[in-house]
């Protein structure tokens, strides 16, 4: 991901700039940590019980990860399908065992599709899946026409003023998300700041109503990932060979059909992976929705959101859940690896 | 090349910083506001910091958040690390491209869903063996390291890619064994992605709502899941102060850290420029 | 090109009782379906230095680094000085290798880079020091001992690598194209020092080169690689002179390759007709092939002499052609000349005499071509 990359790209600067502190207090420092670690009679016992039992160091370091992902990442899924084919009941759990003992010996499956139908009778889920993937997507593109000229301007600065331009985007996706929204609740409501400024102003009379609106939905989605669109274009723009544009202009192209024609096809890379961080969250945004949009702009987060809190409906929660994965997560997922091996194999 | 940038462009990145950093101002300015009504300015205060500083439930939050986000950097960097480097350095073993499914999807799922799963899990956890019992601070940091690692993972996997792998192997060639070189060689060099994984996994957490949301129990309430009860009840004045506090311990640590950088890529170029010089 | 070190040195490979120090035997390495090693078996002596020569994915680069350790042959063993090691992971062997992108640690200073392999031995504080110290002089990089590996230049670096792959005194040193980072005029001095330190130290050196010219100076021998397998082994003169195949003749150095039918097959000499040359070559060598079989004559351009005039004497090795290319080159020029089949023919005449108006061929020119018979090259593959 692009803003991993960035912090990466820093953290490489770090590592041969420490080289000359390194100096003497060298790292066999460590070494003599490791010799005290191993002195250590628990270590000792460990690794010869992890030998014992044929476990390399090598199996330990990918076994380790591997587990954790599969017991609180891969099983939750299982349990959050089971769940949508059960029930509901009132209680707590408040659903159905899916799985029974008849008898000893006989299981009793209990598959209910229930869920599903209800989800797709109700014209609420469907409005509110075409209503996230719509929101998602008009807003990307608005990240994407704010963007390109941001990281276009910050690429084509001087190489003095890039970083810390770089910085100034950044900078912004430290600090709370959550206070980051906020902060448009302020702007945009009735008696907020541009209402009083326009107002005092004597442009309006009546406030305009923007929170609580589609329109405030799109700012906060833009708003938010902005950063994510800048930093994936800024990388494309920055590597590209300033001498094609040159050699473009040499042969005749005007500058504005040189970017068409030159600079566009050539940060493709950039924008479909800027497109995609901003696309990918906000689909399931609940946040932005929940405080800035009003009671019509139902995404697809929030409803799942209000059907477990709200409705207490867990099987219905987890058809949701289910659905959304199949409908929006797993394809995303498949274009992206699709495309990632597209890249490795450009390299 | 010339440097000329366009009018457009020129406009578009005022606007562009303008827009992300006009909310931010606001936060700021109307925390010291004298008037309660967050937007209408009654007059210059720092009241709402004093107020800030006796509310005991913030202050709880915050400290909860902040253990909770340690935990969680720490836990989520070592498993990520693991994670990095079986996918960067082992070649193909059996089953890569699950874990390597594993750790990216993560990145691309929603959080409803993980907080969910993840409640779900517990749930069912706890029937079967009676642990977790109930939820709080041990399910938050579970939660919160099983989505953050995977960010760790792909930090650390991309500074191994662009590492020298035969830097690794000339330490085996001297007579390293893999651990020792894993710790002389790979963990020095890759420690600053590390340490950025590290604050990146922090963050996440400290900022996390959604997941806690499922995930936490009575008495568990983070700061964000604190901030988010007090939002759903209109703009408070405090919470813009809070806020301003936030945003300068960000800042500060920010611009320190790329002041500190840019001084040292220039130390770091200089050097270079004199190796050049004195070799010829 | 001359390669002064074949004088003084001894020639164990023509010696039958001679034991190889390193015995790669029937070694294969296969990565999926791919064969980047194919059955390659290949002695060498102690204190040669080996050059394994070939263009890229020739699989010089795979069997050095199985000699390394890190990568374990599909099939086949390798043993260094009697002990088979072809099991034996890295960090036990007693073979040391210089990475082509040197692999310094960035995060230790030059100091500390050359130490490490003798820490990894646990030697005591005293002797590091002075092995370390010992070793920065022979590369003469004393006075950089706390230098950063930034900190330095390319040269420098080289040194470093250098001294750090030979301080644990291997018994034999790995070297993957050590020179290809540096400038031509760094490289040819470099080239010198490395042989220098060779015979000092008197270790055993392998070389992975795809440069030919580096392989010519620095080797004692030279295996030639291409598509996996080791096509032709011997000193740079033996290459060079007496290439075995085509595909040797071409790589190495420029030649003319006429295709043949061997007309006449003594043991002293053969003679092949070729429509190439529109004429017949008189080869004062013998040949194991068929008569009348395929062959094909090498002949390097600096073999052919070029005059105005037909040379006197009977027989062949002579051939008419117009000049249709001059390349002046200063010390050299190349001629470029179509004969009456339209091959054009690619000859060296060095420029001994400053260009002095028209005493020169020129363009358009008749001329005639023609070699001793002890110059071309029969190779039947």
């Amino acid at each position: 991901m692009a803003i991993l990359g960035f912090l990466e790209s820093g953290g490489g600067h770090a590592v041969s700039r420490n080289a000359r502190e390194v100096g003497d207090s060298s790292p066999f420092v460590l070494t003599g940590l490791m010799a005290w670690i191993k002195a250590l009679g628990p270590y000792r016992w460990a690794s010869n019980r992890l030998r014992d039992r044929g476990m390399s160091g090598r199996t330990a370091v990918i076994s380790v990860p591997y587990l954790w992902l599969l017991l609180f990442f891969l099983v939750p899924f299982l349990i959050v399908l089971k769940i949508s084919f059960s029930d509901i009941r009132l209680g707590m759990p408040p659903y159905e065992p899916f799985v029974t003992w008849a008898s000893a010996h006989v299981m009793d499956l209990k598959f209910n599709f229930g869920n599903y139908a209800f989800l797709w009778e109700d014209a609420l889920y469907r409005n509110a899946y075409a209503n996230s993937i719509m929101t998602a997507g008009f807003s990307t593109i608005l990240c994407l026409l704010i963007g390109y000229p941001m990281a276009y301007g910050i690429a084509r600065s001087k190489p003095s003023w890039r970083n810390l331009l770089l910085l100034l985007v950044m900078l912004p996706f430290w600090t709370s998300f959550l206070l980051r929204v906020y902060a448009w609740i302020g702007i945009l409501k009735n008696n907020g700041l541009i209402n009083n400024l326009l107002m005092s102003m004597g442009v309006i009379d009546e406030p305009i109503v923007m929170l609580q609106t589609n329109f405030a939905v799109y700012l906060g989605i833009v708003y938010s990932y902005l950063p994510f669109m800048v930093l994936p274009l800024y990388t494309a723009i920055e590597k590209l060979d300033l001498t094609l544009l040159e050699a473009a202009a040499d042969l005749g192209c005007r500058p504005t059909k040189a970017f068409f024609k030159i600079t566009i096809p050539l940060t493709k890379g950039g924008i479909v992976a800027g497109s995609m961080l901003v696309f990918i969250p906000a689909v399931g945004e609940f946040v932005i929705p929940a405080l800035l949009g009003g009671p019509g702009s139902l995404m697809i987060g929030r409803v799942l959101w209000e059907e477990f809190f709200n409705n207490r409906s867990w099987p219905i929660a987890s058809a949701v859940a289910i659905a959304m994965l199949i409908l929006l997560v797993f394809p995303i997922w498949i274009l992206q690896r699709v495309q990632g091996r597209e890249m490795g194999a450009h390299r | 090349m010339n440097q000329r940038r366009s009018f457009f462009v020129l406009t578009m990145m005022v606007f562009g910083f303008a827009f992300l950093y006009i909310p931010i101002l606001s936060l700021i300015v109307y925390s010291f506001n004298e008037s309660r009504l967050v937007t209408v300015w009654g007059g210059f205060s720092t009241k709402w910091y004093v107020a800030l500083l006796h509310n005991e439930p913030v202050k709880q939050a915050a400290w909860l958040s902040f253990r909770i986000a340690t935990m969680n950097a720490t836990g989520a960097t070592i498993l990520g690390t693991l994670a990095g480097l079986a996918l960067a350095r082992f070649g193909r073993f059996r089953s890569r491209s699950l874990l390597a499914g594993l750790t990216t999807a993560p990145l691309v799922m929603p959080e409803v869903i993980t907080g969910l799963s993840m409640l779900l899990l517990f749930v069912a956890m706890e029937q079967v063996f009676h642990w977790p019992d109930g939820r709080g601070i041990t399910t938050i940091t579970i939660a919160h390291i099983t989505f953050s690692m995977a960010y760790v993972t792909v930090v650390v996997q991309s500074r191994l890619a662009t590492l020298d792998e035969s830097l690794e192997e000339a330490a085996l060639d001297l007579g390293a064994r893999p651990a020792k070189v894993f710790f002389l060689i790979t963990l020095p060099i890759i420690m600053p992605a590390i340490l950025a994984g590290w604050l990146l996994a922090f963050t996440l957490s400290w900022d996390d709502l959604v997941i806690t949301s499922f995930v936490n129990g009575p008495g568990s309430s983070t700061l964000p899941v604190l901030i988010f009860s007090k939002m759903r009840l209109g703009v408070s004045p405090d919470i813009n102060a809070l806020a301003t506090v936030l945003v300068l311990i960000v800042t500060v640590g920010i611009v320190a850290a790329g002041l500190l950088m840019a001084r040292q890529q220039k130390r770091r170029d200089l050097d270079v420029q004199q190796a050049v010089a004195g070799n010829q | 090109m001359a390669n002064a070190r074949q004088d003084h040195r001894s020639e164990p490979w023509k010696d039958p009782g001679a034991t190889p120090y390193v015995r790669i035997d029937k070694v294969t390495k296969k990565f999926g379906d791919f064969v980047a090693v194919d059955d390659v078996t290949l002695n060498i002596y102690r204190g040669e230095i080996f050059c394994l020569l070939g263009g890229s994915g020739c699989g010089k680069t795979t069997l050095l680094r199985m000699m390394a350790g890190f990568e374990a042959p599909t099939a086949g063993s390798i043993s260094l000085d009697g002990v088979d090691i072809t099991a034996m992971p890295p960090y036990e062997r007693p073979v040391n290798m210089m990475f082509q992108s040197y692999a310094l640690f960035p995060h230790m200073t030059v100091q500390k880079n050359v130490a490490f392999g003798l820490h990894q031995d646990k030697l005591p504080k005293s002797e590091i020091d002075a092995r370390v110290a010992e070793m920065l002089k022979l590369v003469r990089m004393e006075q950089f001992a706390s230098r950063a590996p930034h900190q330095l230049s390319g040269g420098q670096r080289q040194r470093v690598a250098l001294a750090r792959s030979l301080v644990k005194r291997p018994k034999l040193l790995l070297l993957d194209e050590p020179l290809a980072a540096l400038d031509k005029k760094l490289r040819e001095h470099t080239q010198f020092e490395l042989i220098n330190i060779q015979e000092t130290l008197g270790v055993t050196f392998v070389v992975v080169t795809h440069d030919q010219e580096e392989a010519m100076t620095l080797a004692s021998r030279i295996g030639v690689m291409n598509h996996s397998e080791i096509v032709q082994v011997g000193t740079p003169a033996d290459i060079y002179e007496y290439p075995g195949s085509r595909f040797v003749a071409d790589f190495i150095g420029s030649v003319n390759m006429f295709e043949g039918r061997l007309i006449e097959d003594e043991p002293y000499y053969v003679r092949v007709e070729s429509a190439d040359l529109g004429g017949v070559f008189h080869v004062s060598h013998g040949v194991s092939a068929a008569p009348n079989a395929t062959v094909w004559v090498a002949l390097r351009p600096e073999k052919i002499h070029i005059l105005r005039d037909r040379p006197d004497g009977e027989g062949d090795n002579r051939v008419a052609g117009v000049v249709t290319e001059i390349a002046y080159l200063g010390d050299q020029s190349i001629y470029f000349v179509r004969l009456a089949g339209g091959r054009l023919v690619r000859v060296t005449q060095p420029n001994i005499l400053r260009q002095s108006g028209g005493g020169r061929i020129s363009w358009d020119e008749q001329v005639w071509l023609s070699w001793d018979s002890s110059s071309p090259v029969v190779v039947t593959q």
